[in-house]
């Protein structure tokens, strides 16, 4: 049996500027790197929290080319939206694009690197969201943190419960 | 924490293989024969990064001279980070739905049908 767990979320902040997570998928690269770039399959998932949906979805894959995303809740009816553009983009196995959302929680531009390693019939997809300075991910990362110290704990607490055995 | 323990853990944490070790050990504790076996690594190599989680006091390391075993150091930590807790949580929420999605995928055995792309003005 595999020890490593496949489907539990790793989250990390390795260093000053960015955020990844780490998750394995039980499907081949080719569907999950489908599932991450066409439209009508990302709209059925990419959805966050629950009451959410995204009645826009437009992604051209191409270098250079756009991506936006509008996200609606259905209690109030307010939305939320999302525009950047692509900068790298090798298929299946690499994404690079910037993000920039309409309440810029990400204090600036944020650019997000998207890689897909398939192994023994798993893929594995890792996200790092680099923002634009350090104060801007402390800004997101750093509500009630106090120092440093908290913070180191924080993320090794961050490893161990998204690692932990279900 | 002093300075140096604070960067000792920040650098243990900054590596992937460590990371996936820590998971391991969340499971229980292990030989180091037992935790390289995953990672297609020499015992030397793996136990290069043991000695990088030991410094930071994330793993003790059992005194038996055969087997060695490696162990998760349990210890007092904060209140997770409100922010990072709720990034996780969201994305938890969305690969569990490409959870799904990719079994339909699966089971339907061949690529999707091309739809044309819906464009809202």
């Amino acid at each position: 049996m595999n020890a490593q767990a496949a489907d539990t979320i790793m989250v990390t902040t390795p260093n000053d500027l960015e955020v990844v997570t780490v998750r394995a998928f039980a499907a081949p690269r080719t569907l999950v790197f489908e599932a991450h770039t066409k439209p009508e399959l990302v709209k059925r998932w990419l959805l966050g929290p629950p009451g959410w949906t995204m009645p826009v979805c437009e992604i051209d894959l191409r270098v250079g080319g756009k991506l936006r995303y509008v996200w609606k809740t259905e209690g109030d009816g307010s939305s939320f939206g999302m525009t950047g553009v692509f900068k790298e983009i090798v298929v299946p196995e690499r994404l690079v694009h910037t993000e920039f959302f309409s309440d810029n929680w990400t204090g600036g531009e944020a650019l997000i690197t998207t890689t897909f390693t398939e192994k023994g019939g798993k893929t594995t997809v890792t996200i790092t969201m680099r923002f634009a300075s350090k104060e801007a991910r402390d800004g997101a990362v750093a509500t009630g943190m106090t120092d440093g110290m908290e913070s180191s704990y924080q993320m090794l607490e961050e490893v161990l419960k998204s690692t932990a055995a279900a | 924490m002093t300075p140096d323990r604070l960067d000792a853990t920040f650098q243990a944490l900054a590596d992937p293989t460590r990371r996936a070790i820590l998971a391991r050990l969340a499971l229980g504790e292990v030989s180091v024969t037992e935790l390289a076996e995953p990672f297609a690594m020499s015992q030397p190599a793996i136990s290069k990064h043991l000695k990088v989680l030991e410094r930071a006091g994330l793993v003790t390391r059992g005194r038996d001279a055969q087997r060695r075993p490696v162990r998760l150091e349990a210890r007092p930590l904060a209140e997770a980070n409100g922010w990072l807790e709720r990034y996780r949580e969201i994305w938890e929420a969305n690969y569990r739905r490409l959870d799904a999605l990719l079994d339909a995928m699966k089971r339907a055995g061949a690529k999707p049908r091309r739809r044309r792309k819906e464009r809202r003005s």
